[in-house]
């Protein structure tokens, strides 16, 4: 397996890489701006390429840097120009009806990653992989879950909403570049494209939300209980 | 052989080529009337092909283009739910929709049902693990449009609610699946195909932690999409806010599509031995999963949101099934997969006619069905007592097969808290369509009896003929368990605890 013998160089710059992508999904935990949430997804999904091409070239996985290619033009392109017209569109700036202030938020945020930490710990320490990048590539997968749960519970804003699934969606890529980077091409190309097809549903959807609900927040949907 | 092999590629071509036809058909036709005979033909053949590929599938397990595609027993019997639903529903809608008034949209509606029905079938005969996540993911994506067809303000707070709910829920499956394969890799190749009999030639070997998690996550992420309380937020809304026939789709036929995954991912934890652990998990989440339903059908004042919960039950039933599990466990709950798929629709199409004559969604506007809906009142009336598991109906004979897999397994608690509840259900179902059908008339000025004779004359035969349909196949299944039926679950059952006690 690629994770247990790396270059040192490598298992830093890989570090480097993972530690930066959760960073910025406290960027996003700890802003009220709508632009400042994308401009940090943006910015996750390039550093995720950059993971994706270093492991294609330290692991000689010579697809990855297709992968990596098609990260940086969909994730880090493609779906932020998407959103940003949907921003655009919706006349709304910052979010106004979040549950929990940003900086609680961050708090939340922080104990999540050490229950991250604990149980990748655990099961590092199950398989004798204790102290590799194996244990850090789960706790930032399971941290940028717990992340992006957090971000749909206390987020009201639909495009918020949006992002907070696409930072679920984040973790998983990222955490599967480090342990499982021979994954077949075909399920990799296949879940990019799923993406796309998620935002562009969402796209449609939130206008529907404003064309016949008159909201953007999904607080304000509260009818249908019981 | 290989003559075999080509029928049985040709069968999967005739379940999988007629609604992708119809999609582009709709799509391209866009007008109303062609648009329903599309979507209805195209049901008609999938139907067909299924029925034809049942004793097929039940020879041998094949696979397709390089093993992306598997036809094996337990996927042909989900294949038939599915395909039973379609079927009912696409007759149902097109007296249904037409009452919508909808002409110009309506061809819209028909692409992106048969589009469902396309992703629907698709799940089922999916072999590697990643593709039939996608297959599942796609359905949703397809659904929650037909959720919000009628761009109500409440239809488009559930298509919301739907896509973020599920979305989220089955990321946390994809993560358990790689976890998988991450387990997997450390014993195979880096590289490998994650189908369904690699990933269960593995399991033995897995670390238990790591297979623990993954199992977990990927039966919280599959349970969501399956409606399992407390991840059924989603279902009652979006349940009760498509129209009827997407609705008997929804919880007659996707429901089914996304229990197989974690039927099949019970038999890999089986494998890789994790002990009594996972089972007891399943047992419990369908255990408590009646107990919402049953708590949520007793106060209820929704009609489609009655149905909805009553979905929830039974996809506890079917979890209590796989979870009891053992070959009266899985019989159980394959039998009561066709059954509630047919009943469900049946009660859904009433609940369709009722809210066509009522102009409500309200149990309590709701009096006296039978003087306006005499047929179809009778025929509801007899769905709702089959669906709460009363005898001379398939259900109860499935219920009952769970509860005696139960009593030889080591979650007996689970036995008694089950049949509780399903009283508890029956007694609560049961008492609304009283209020229904013989409560005391309350004066309604808005509801001349003219109208109401004007109403049923339009409640036309495509509206009742699908009752009919899905009522007589149910009393037959309760009335006689057939031979060739108990020898199929047998082989299912065999291929699922394959080799494997937990």
């Amino acid at each position: 397996m690629l994770a247990t013998h790396l270059q040192p160089l490598a298992a830093s710059l890989f570090s480097l890489l993972a530690i930066a992508s959760l960073l910025l999904a406290f960027v996003m935990v700890g802003s009220r701006w709508l632009k400042d949430y994308l401009g940090a997804f943006a910015l996750q999904s390039w550093l995720i390429a950059i993971l994706s091409a270093a492991v294609g070239y330290y692991g000689h996985y010579p697809e990855l840097y297709l992968i990596a290619a098609l990260t940086a033009l969909f994730r880090g392109m493609l779906l932020p120009y998407l959103l940003f017209r949907i921003i655009q569109r919706l006349n709304v700036d910052r979010e106004l009806h979040e549950r929990l202030a940003p900086s609680s938020s961050l708090v939340v945020g922080a104990a999540l990653v050490l229950f991250a930490f604990v149980v990748s710990e655990h099961l590092g320490n199950s398989l004798h992989l204790t102290g590799t990048i194996v244990v850090l590539a789960l706790t930032v997968m399971l941290s940028m879950k717990l992340i992006g749960f957090l971000m749909l519970t206390v987020r009201g804003e639909a495009i918020s909403q949006i992002l907070g699934l696409l930072v679920l969606e984040n973790g998983i890529f990222l955490g599967s570049q480090i342990l499982v980077p021979g994954m077949p091409l075909l399920i990799e190309l296949v879940i990019l494209f799923d993406l796309l097809v998620v935002v562009a549903c969402f796209g449609v959807l939130v206008r529907y939300l404003v064309m016949h609900a008159g909201t953007s927040s999904a607080h304000t949907l509260r009818r249908l209980v019981g | 052989m290989p003559a075999d092999a080509s029928i049985v590629a040709s069968l999967v071509a005739a379940i999988l080529l007629p609604p992708l036809i119809a999609v582009l058909g709709c799509l391209a036709i866009r007008r109303a009337r062609p648009c329903e005979w599309l979507n209805l033909i195209a049901s008609i053949v999938v139907f067909v092909a299924v029925l034809l590929l049942l004793p097929e599938a039940l020879h041998t397990t094949r696979t397709f283009l390089r093993g992306y595609l598997i036809v094996d027993p337990l996927g042909a019997w989900v294949l038939l739910s599915v395909a039973t639903v379609y079927l009912l529903a696409s007759i149902y809608a097109i007296g249904y929709m037409r009452h919508l008034k909808e002409d110009q949209r309506l061809y819209r509606f028909y692409a992106l049902f048969a589009g469902f029905a396309l992703t629907t079938l698709t799940g089922p005969l999916m072999n590697n693990i990643g593709v039939y996540w996608i297959a599942i993911e796609l359905t949703t994506l397809v659904s929650t449009f037909l959720v919000c067809f009628e761009l109500g303000r409440e239809s488009i707070e559930a298509a919301w609610k739907y896509i973020v709910v599920v979305s989220g829920g089955i990321s946390l499956a994809l993560l358990g699946i790689i976890l998988f394969y991450w387990g997997g890799s450390l014993h195979l190749s880096a590289t490998y195909d994650l189908t369904w009999s690699n990933l269960r030639g593995v399991a033995p070997q897995l670390n238990a932690t790591v297979a623990l998690t993954a199992f977990l996550l990927v039966f919280i992420g599959f349970g969501t999409k399956v409606g399992l309380a407390p991840m059924h937020t989603w279902l009652p809304d979006a349940h009760s806010e498509g129209p009827a026939p997407v609705s008997a789709m929804l919880s007659g036929a996707l429901l089914n599509t996304a229990m197989i995954g974690i039927a099949r991912f019970i038999q890999i934890s089986d494998a890789s031995h994790l002990g009594l652990m996972p089972r007891a998990v399943v047992v419990t989440i369908g255990a408590f999963s009646l107990f919402v339903a049953a708590l949520f059908i007793t106060r209820q004042t929704g009609i489609k949101r009655l149905m909805a919960y009553s979905s929830v039950e039974h996809m506890g039933v079917m979890a209590l099934g796989f979870g009891f599990g053992g070959p009266l466990g899985i019989a159980g709950a394959l039998y009561h997969m066709l059954g509630h798929s047919l009943n469900k629709s049946l009660m859904f199409f009433g609940a369709g006619n009722a809210m066509q004559v009522f102009h409500t969604k309200r149990i309590s506007r709701i009096h006296r069905v039978l003087g306006p809906l005499p047929v179809s009142g009778l025929l509801w009336l007899a769905g709702a007592v089959a669906i709460t598991g009363a005898p001379p109906f398939g259900l109860f004979l499935s219920e009952m097969t769970i509860l005696r897999a139960g009593l030889a397994g080591p979650n007996l608690w689970a036995v008694f808290v089950m049949l509780l509840l399903l009283i508890v259900i029956f007694v609560g179902f049961l008492n609304h369509f009283r209020a229904m059908y013989f409560g005391p008339t309350v004066a309604q000025p808005a509801s001349p009896r003219a109208t109401f004779a004007e109403e049923h004359a339009s409640l036309s035969s495509w509206c009742l003929v699908p009752m009919w349909l899905a009522l007589v196949p149910l009393l037959v299944l309760g009335l006689w368990w057939p031979q060739s039926i108990s020898h199929y679950f047998a082989v299912v059952a065999a291929q699922l605890s394959a080799g494997a006690s937990p």
